[in-house]
């Protein structure tokens, strides 16, 4: 398996929303590099709220979380943690 | 050969969408319409100090909301959730970053830059399918309103506010933007995007001021107060004109304007009889940019707003935020006067192409309006606290259309507590003392308006349902067509019966059908009291000279003799006989 991506279900209610993306903006802004989700054909910064946003994900949406390094490992974990849980909700 | 060696004069080429000449002051408007946001650049050595002030004022945005969140009692919790999220926006890569990028980029103004970059995001989070997920918008919104309301020193004008006349100039200018426009204040319109058969032109043609649009870069050419001259006769837009050029056009603004002087002159004026009673002549709508049609023809509030056009041609229902944007809209360019919020007319899962449906074969007669909204609670449901969140900024009634029995008004209402509990549960915004009133459009309540005037503050006379439903005439049946008839002497009496009824229990009666935009049936409507008459805005000058030139009591002794007719035709005589001349001297004389 790839290291520097992984592949998670949302699976809280609300989907990806607000608080939730701020979240895992939190965590990914502790990256060295760059973090991404992506969901179909779209890429986005894990690092921004409002970019999450834009991705739309409801509840059962697959995403991929995706790090450019592999010291970021830690940060990857931790996101995948995160949404697993459904947000801590 | 003319020398222009020390003219700065431009000529811009744009579609003339609407005719006429005006000269003024360029108002640069921002993406939203609403705020006027002024654009200047900046010089390569105060470009740190720009950047700076949009730092600092992002600080200050943080330290306020800070400062709020603290002070939010524990049992508020929620609220401040929603606050933390907005301190997480403000440094959001894809608002603060991009701002920054975009004064460097751009060298303009903070103010400008945000604007630029929200109305970007604004596109994006349009486009997705999910309405919660859409909605985020109005957070980034916010946050970027109270970024712009700490970036100090530049006045954040709003254009209700605007004191001067001006030409407003703007990328492009949605419906709901340019419903909120004043314009009595706007002398034309410019715009980089549109043309001759999109909105704005629309409005600009109905308000018969001139615009010019599809420019492509007005915006970024001309700035705030650079004289212009628009000619949306002939499609161009002068920047910085010359002496001889202004004199050439103030020339020809002036024959235009002789030309117009004719048009409308006295219809802001409230229509009194000759004995003092004042008739609220009010419009029909249904897009909310048409109330400026209304207020352009001097009406004296919204007696129908019909909201079917928002489920229209799309493939999912409209969200609660959706519609209050939409009524808000409507409801604070009318206020203080009413506005009549008619809820949801048709078959929602027909509309939204997205639900299944059955077919019905007679639709009219079918699962539509009240007894749809009543069967889907959560359309009805979103609708209703939609409207009540309206409520709060300015006067608003409700309607419920199609009412047939006692149980529908009762279930409605009962909906409407259920709305307004779920808006104070979600701590917002909203009125529930508004007045309610019912459509008198079926034979059966027009029957019982006795029972039904118990529950509710208004009737609202629907001619134009009420006469298919009680002639059984399909209207759109050209074979009984001919047949279809406001002065039957059977819908003189309903009208009658609804508007004795309401007098006996002391609530008002309106109409809002097509018989009431008729300046020839005006003496009977007199002659029946009803408060208020409602129509499509282009009628309310003539009905109101019509109110002008006739007396209450006259009207109602010619009711008593309208009573006595046997058919349509001998109504029709009657009244032409005794008001033909009264019409064609007061309202038809230009």
């Amino acid at each position: 398996m790839n290291r520097c991506s992984r592949e998670v279900s949302i699976v809280n209610e609300l989907g990806l929303h607000a608080r939730a993306a701020a979240k895992v903006a939190e965590i990914a802004g502790g990256a060295k590099s760059s973090v991404w989700i992506l969901k179909n054909d779209q890429k986005v910064d894990a690092k921004s709220v409002i970019d999450i946003l834009t991705l739309g994900c409801g509840k059962e949406a697959m995403i991929t979380i995706q790090i450019e390094r592999e010291s970021d490992e830690n940060i990857l974990d931790d996101i995948v943690r995160l949404v697993e849980s459904g947000f801590g909700e | 050969m003319k020398t222009e060696n020390d003219s700065r004069q431009t000529i811009l080429e744009g579609i003339g969408a609407s005719p006429g000449i005006c000269i003024g002051k360029a108002y640069l408007v921002d993406k939203e319409g609403v705020d006027v946001i002024k654009k200047y650049y900046i010089s390569d050595d105060q470009l740190d100090n720009e950047k700076n002030r949009f730092k600092s004022a992002v600080k200050k945005a943080k330290d306020e909301l800070h400062q709020i969140i603290e002070d939010i009692p524990d049992d508020l919790r929620e609220n401040a959730d929603i606050l933390e999220t907005h301190v997480v926006l403000l440094k959001d890569k894809m608002l603060y970053g991009r701002a920054i990028k975009t004064i460097e980029q751009d060298r303009v103004n903070a103010e400008w830059a945000l604007k630029k970059v929200v109305a970007g995001l604004k596109k994006k989070f349009n486009r997705l399918p999910d309405p919660f997920f859409r909605e985020r918008v109005a957070d980034i919104a916010h946050v970027s309103d109270r970024i712009l309301r700490s970036l100090a020193g530049v006045d954040k004008v709003k254009i209700k506010d605007i004191d001067k006349r001006v030409i407003l100039v703007a990328e492009d200018l949605s419906p709901a933007e340019t419903s909120q426009i004043q314009l009595e204040k706007i002398k034309g319109i410019v715009t980089d995007a549109g043309g001759v058969a999109s909105h704005t032109g629309i409005i600009a043609r109905t308000l018969e001021i001139p615009a010019l649009l599809g420019l492509e870069n007005a915006t970024s050419v001309i700035q705030g107060d650079d004289l212009i001259i628009v000619d949306g006769t002939e499609g161009k837009l002068i920047l910085s004109p010359t002496e001889q050029t202004l004199l050439e056009y103030e020339e020809r603004i002036h024959e235009y304007e002789i030309q117009k002087a004719f048009l409308n002159r006295e219809s802001h004026v409230s229509a009194k009889t000759k004995d003092g009673v004042v008739i609220k002549v009010m419009g029909n709508i249904e897009l909310p940019e048409e109330v400026v049609s209304v207020k352009t023809y001097g009406g004296d509030g919204i007696g129908l707003y019909r909201t079917e056009f928002q489920y229209l041609a799309r493939n999912n229902f409209p969200s609660e935020f959706e519609l209050f944007d939409k009524y808000r809209d409507v409801v604070e360019v009318m206020a203080p006067q009413p506005v009549t919020i008619r809820t949801l007319d048709i078959n929602g899962d027909k509309a939204v192409s997205y639900t299944t449906s059955h077919d019905e074969t007679n639709p009219a007669l079918g699962l539509r309006a009240i007894r749809y909204c009543l069967k889907k609670p959560d359309i009805f449901k979103t609708q209703l606290k939609a409207i009540l969140r309206a409520a709060a900024f300015g006067n608003v009634r409700i309607l419920f259309p199609m009412i047939s029995c006692y149980d529908e008004v009762i279930e409605a209402k009962r909906m409407l507590d259920v709305a307004a509990q779920a808006l104070e549960d979600e701590d917002r915004p909203y009125r529930r003392d508004i007045e309610i009133g019912i459509m008198m459009e079926v034979p059966s309540a027009v029957i019982i308006a006795d029972i039904l005037a118990k529950e509710v503050d208004f009737f609202s006379i629907g001619t134009n349902d009420l006469i298919q439903y009680s002639l059984a005439i399909d209207r759109v049946n050209r074979q009984v067509a001919h047949l279809y008839n406001p002065l039957h002497p059977s819908i003189i009496r309903m009208v009658k019966r609804v508007s004795d009824v309401a007098k006996e229990n002391n609530i008002k009666v309106f109409m809002c059908g097509e018989m009431a935009a008729h300046p020839i049936h005006v003496p009977i409507l007199l002659g029946l009291s009803i408060d208020e008459l409602s129509m499509n805005p282009q009628s309310i000058p003539a009905v109101k000279s019509m109110i002008r030139s006739l007396d209450t009591k006259s009207s109602a002794s010619f009711i008593d003799e309208v009573m006595e007719q046997k058919t349509s035709e001998d109504v029709m005589e009657l009244t032409q006989r005794k008001y033909a001349k009264i019409l064609a001297e007061n309202v038809y004389f230009h």
